[in-house]
């Protein structure tokens, strides 16, 4: 339905906006305690490696699947253990998956 | 986009803050462009999905007022599905919700107030947010403004050549794109984070391990808020210096 899918549009945007805005509006703008900034800074690698988890292993249907493209970051994976700089890692990466692909 | 050499160039930049904004913005701005290249395609797909959705107009206007692909996709795919809007927006917002650790990650280091604060939330998209981390808690916002700027437009654009004739262009999965995003998600762990301490490490593990537990039982997003929790450890630098006292229980 129409109104549905402007509905929709109109809400996601404001919400959208508004969470983006508010970790830099709550938080930020003062010095945090140094514990709390502990936290904070630790915040990064955990957010980081779940998207890594999430991106590879899994479709929009949250079910786990073992895919090409989990091939083609564990490939990208070897590649950054042989210490290959970031361009080249990404390209093995696109490249086993489409690789993979086209060969199924 | 050489990871290793941008990074120490704007380290070194930080220190002086007013003459090195420009510069930030700019080494953002080439540091994202192969994002661009990637998030074009990405919105041609978009573009190609939402059309018998939600027609030519609606899905060029929520890419420019929505700006987050997984949200649109997600949204996009519950309307196709007849689920209705209050669904749709639902699993939006649960994929955005990302949104708010990443930018509490970010808040320590903006300055400015409080509208300007929020101004530079909204430049937040993964990639130029992950770009902009400079490790130990610290990231450089104007890094961050310039690597989205190149996105922003392209992803509009993407949009609409997607909606009026993504049919031509073929499936963007065929190329591997979607390996693009983890792969490099992974690579700025590794070179950054996982080499600024073994906190940095375990933060990581936990997230990873939360994230992998939860996505078969929670919907789509909540397992990367929920990998937060990894953070936590943060509070143990108190205790650690007591174990190394002798203090610890």
């Amino acid at each position: 339905m129409m109104l549905d899918d402007w509905i929709t549009i109109g809400v996601l945007a404001v919400a959208t906006a508004a969470i983006r805005a508010s970790g830099p509006v709550l938080v930020g703008g003062r010095e945090l305690h140094p514990r709390l900034f502990g936290v904070v800074s630790l915040l990064a690698p955990a957010l980081l490696a779940a998207l890594v988890v999430t991106e590879t292993l899994f479709g929009t249907d949250n079910e786990l699947v073992v895919d090409e493209r989990a091939a083609g970051v564990a490939a990208a994976g070897v590649a950054l253990a042989l210490r290959a700089p970031v361009v080249p890692v990404i390209v093995i990466a696109a490249g086993v998956t489409a690789l993979a692909r086209a060969l199924a | 986009m050489r990871c290793a050499p941008v990074a120490a160039t704007r380290s070194a930049t930080s220190t002086t803050r007013s003459s090195s904004r420009r510069e930030s913005v700019r080494a953002g701005f080439q540091a994202g462009l192969p994002f661009a290249v990637a998030a074009g395609l990405l919105a041609i797909s978009f573009g190609v999905l939402a059309r018998p959705v939600m027609g030519t107009v609606a899905p060029i206007v929520m890419s420019a007022v929505v700006f987050a692909g997984s949200a649109q996709f997600a949204a996009t795919a519950v309307l196709g599905a007849g689920g209705g809007a209050v669904a749709a927006i639902v699993a939006g917002i649960l994929l955005n919700l990302r949104y708010g650790p990443m930018g509490i990650a970010l808040a320590p280091s903006l300055r400015g107030g409080t509208l300007s604060r929020a101004a530079h939330g909204q430049a937040m998209i993964d990639a130029s947010w992950a770009m902009a981390n400079l490790g130990g808690g610290r990231f450089d916002p104007w890094f961050m403004v310039g690597a989205t700027l190149p996105s922003y437009p392209v992803w509009v654009v993407g949009t609409a050549v997607g909606v009026l004739g993504g049919e031509l262009i073929g499936d963007p999965d065929r190329l591997g794109l979607d390996a693009i995003f983890p792969a490099f998600f992974l690579a700025l762990l590794a070179e950054g984070e996982l080499r600024s301490g073994r906190k940095a490490i375990a933060a990581a593990c936990i997230g990873a391990a939360v994230a992998l537990a939860l996505v078969p039982l929670v919907p789509p997003g909540v397992p990367v808020i929920a990998a937060s929790v990894g953070a936590l450890l943060g509070l143990s630098r108190r205790n650690e210096a007591k174990s190394a006292r002798g203090t610890g229980e």
